[in-house]
């Protein structure tokens, strides 16, 4: 593990960055990507679903032009989905083709010695990271979901960025990846990790900067839709809801608009594509009800 | 810098916030790398190392502001000369007249009051910002040295701007310069359009009240009489209306987090005996060698649960939280009974069927539910009685009964046999109270009467115990 040029000059550089990739960050997201940089500690990324969380990984991969590797994180996930897993099949077979060749069965330790050599590894995401020679991002999605005891796994991999594998040895990574991990909070995580993480929380963007964010991705849109789209959807947010609608959503529903040639929404117009915005029965019942009468 | 950070961390700790030792360290490395007068920056830098709960963020930002507050060129409090000119050309421009001079010291009452409207009609918050501390200083009365907190000044101040009638008018104006008045929706989002900035400056005026404040009387002791509960430390029977609403903020997720931690416990309970069919269909695939044996997982059936809850005015708020969380549970429960009384009892489980919103059904329970048999003083004892002679056969060897109550019972027979006869027959019955534990017993209350023949009685006063004894129940 060697020291490394820090990859961002100043906070407002990582900002400008994030928005030539068509990703709008505040404060405190592009300050919390400089400082992950220069401390080298990963980023934990909490907040509602659909606001941008796995996003901000992907697009500070392109930004910094690196190798985006994702681990998707699911109930059940172990060490050799995650970190590393032998390839018996092939050992298997290298021992056959051994004895097939020496027929006298061959020295055993040579043998030990081969196959547990880096030819029968196969890596898994978090050993493909730590061993990537050239710059990767390093996605863990949805940390949340993974058992109390699997996270134990992570640990060793974001506080030293080693990995130990018993019949090999230590392996440290060549260079530091960036590292995000994002939760949608089904769960408290363990105090061990999020010690050793930056800790952002997205949460719902303001007005002002959901706007822009309508307005970079849907180029086609006008800056009046923009503006009423992105009031129409706070007013929504303000009504107690199973489910907020999501940046995601917005995006989603400011597309529908444009495709139907919609210049200027009206509240019939805004009760008929409700359901884009919103994915319950009885918040888009609630919804429309709410926004029919002042 | 050290010592300020020492004592700003230390402040953090004392308002319940877990900061560890690494943590700390981190927050000093992390500002190294940030130029110190960015506070913005500053302020993300020690958010994300030391604040790890979305739930922590806003007391951190409290007290932040009150440590770090007085630090900053445009956050001067005396009017200096530059702060001056800016707000006389602000008021140049918007008056259109000639304000020389001491600027807004010279404004009437009603000057300021329009000044105040148009920056808020126009959105200028450059301006608003400036009235906001004329307002502070002209109507808060602020004397140093005296012992009020600081909502008495922001209560003084924000009489005196009378923000509701300034929203009135705001409305107005925008419908008269729409033609042809508003439609619903544009009249609604011009609404929240105007309440958004009059929030903002509400809460400008509060910072400035604060900033004023711990010139006053230093950081330390401003932090302290700031220093309010977690939302998961909130006390239910004394939350203010705005403590209420974070607590239901806070329900949401915790439910989301319980009920993914009760359907995990039952996924992997123990494993169970062999299951032989299994393990034979499996070992054909090694050709009739039982190389993966099967077993069979218990799935323990799920509770079923009667809430008996007292809604008499104190333990009302309680009682609420503790109805709606269960209900946003109750895909984890085979079925879920609720009963409310004061003195005498009701039903109101059909409130809660087919709804999909729990907060309107909580309110419909408080205000339809038949729960006044003599006086409206809570009666344990006769709630108890009606409740075991109509629903007590009802009760199965499935069922979880949890009273909720603080048993003060205004002297009545406590009729306690009955919650002895109920445990019988049920699973478990547990007892909920909101009160601290120290005050059971006290009084009227005869809690530990009827907690002998509970199986367990817990003190419940905030989300964080409500979790815990969830978690018991699943």
């Amino acid at each position: 593990m060697t020291a490394q040029d820090p990859r961002f000059g100043s906070v407002p550089e990582v900002r400008e960055g994030l928005k030539d990739v068509a990703y709008l960050a505040d404060e405190g997201i592009s300050g919390v990507v400089y400082l992950a940089d220069r401390l080298d500690k990963p980023i934990l990324v909490e907040g509602p679903a659909g606001t941008g969380k796995t996003q901000l990984a992907k697009s500070v991969a392109e930004m910094t032009g690196a190798r985006l590797i994702r681990l998707q994180c699911y109930e059940g996930l172990d060490e050799s989905k995650a970190l590393y897993e032998w390839n018996y099949k092939k050992q298997l077979l290298r021992i056959q083709a051994q004895r097939v060749a020496e027929d006298s069965g061959g020295k055993w330790d040579e043998i030990e010695e081969d196959i547990f050599s880096e030819d029968f590894l196969l890596t898994r995401p978090l050993l493909e990271a730590i061993r990537a020679e050239e710059p990767v991002v390093l996605l863990i999605d949805e940390v949340d979901r993974v058992e109390v005891e699997t996270e134990a796994l992570l640990l060793e991999i974001l506080s030293d960025y080693q990995v130990s594998i018993p019949e090999m040895g230590t392996v440290s990574a060549t260079q530091i990846p960036l590292v995000f991990l994002t939760s949608n909070n089904t769960r408290e995580l363990s105090e061990a990790l999020k010690r050793r993480c930056l800790y952002l929380h997205i949460d719902y963007p303001t007005l002002e900067r959901e706007k822009e964010i309508v307005l970079t991705r849907v180029p086609e849109i006008t800056e009046h839709l923009a503006d009423q789209i992105v009031r129409i959807v706070r007013s929504i947010r303000q009504i107690e809801l199973k489910k907020h609608p999501s940046v995601s959503e917005t995006l989603d529903w400011a597309r529908t608009l444009v495709l139907l040639g919609i210049q200027n929404i009206d509240a019939e117009q805004a009760q008929e594509t409700l359901h884009v915005l919103l994915k319950y029965q009885s918040d888009i019942a609630k919804a429309a009800k709410e926004l029919a009468t002042a | 810098m050290l010592d300020l950070l020492a004592g700003f961390i230390q402040e953090l700790r004392a308002a319940g916030l877990p900061v560890s030792l690494t943590e700390n360290l981190d927050a000093m490395e992390a500002v190294r790398h940030i130029p110190l007068e960015d506070r913005e920056a500053f302020k993300y830098a020690l958010g994300a190392t030391l604040v790890k709960n979305n739930a922590h963020w806003k007391a951190f930002e409290t007290i932040f502001e009150v440590y770090f507050s007085l630090r900053g060129a445009e956050y001067t409090i005396d009017e200096d000369a530059s702060e001056d000119e800016i707000t006389a050309g602000l008021l140049q421009q918007l008056m259109g007249e000639a304000q020389q001079g001491s600027a807004m010291d010279g404004l009437t009452p009603e000057e300021l009051a329009e000044l105040l409207y148009k920056a808020l009609m126009e959105g200028d918050e450059a301006m608003a910002r400036a009235l906001a501390r004329q307002a502070v200083t002209r109507y808060a009365g602020m004397e140093p040295g005296r012992p009020v907190g600081g909502t008495y000044y922001l209560y003084r101040t924000l009489r005196n701007l009378d923000l509701d009638g300034v929203l009135e008018r705001m409305m107005e104006a925008a419908q008269q310069e729409a033609d042809g008045g508003l439609t619903p929706l544009e009249e609604r989002l011009a609404k929240d359009e105007f309440e958004s900035r009059i929030d903002r400056l509400r809460k400008e005026i509060e910072a400035e009240i604060r900033r004023r404040l711990v010139a006053d009387r230093g950081a330390e002791a401003m932090a302290k009489t700031l220093r309010k509960p977690l939302p998961e430390d909130i006390d239910f029977m004394h939350a203010s209306r705005e403590e209420l609403s974070a607590l239901r903020r806070a329900i949401h997720p915790l439910t989301r987090k319980l009920a993914v931690r009760l359907a995990r416990k039952r996924r992997h309970g123990r494993k169970g005996p062999l299951d032989f069919r299994n393990t034979v269909r499996h070992s054909l695939s090694y050709g009739g060698v039982p190389a993966e044996p099967k077993f069979k997982y218990p799935r323990p059936s799920k509770p079923e649960i009667m809430i008996v809850a007292d809604i008499s005015g104190s333990v009302a708020a309680f009682a609420r939280f503790t109805l709606h969380l269960v209900y946003a549970l109750n895909s984890q429960f085979s079925r879920v009974r609720s009963f409310v009384f004061i003195d005498g009892i009701d039903e109101v489980t059909h409130m809660f069927e087919g709804v999909e919103d729990i907060t309107e059904a909580v309110h419909r329970v408080n205000t339809e539910a038949d729960v006044i048999w003599v006086d409206g003083h809570s009666d344990y004892g006769h709630a108890f009685d009606v409740f075991w002679e109509r629903w007590g056969k009802e009760i199965s060897p499935k069922t979880s009964v949890i009273l909720l109550g603080d048993a003060r019972n205004n002297y009545h027979a406590s009729q306690s046999w009955i919650i002895h006869e109920m445990r019988k027959k049920a699973r478990h019955v547990y007892w909920l109270n909101p009160e601290p534990r120290s005050y059971w017993d006290t009084g009227d209350s005869i809690l530990s009467e009827y907690a002998t023949h509970c199986d367990g009685a817990y003190e419940c006063r905030n989300l964080k115990q409500l979790e815990k004894f969830v978690d018991i129940l699943g």
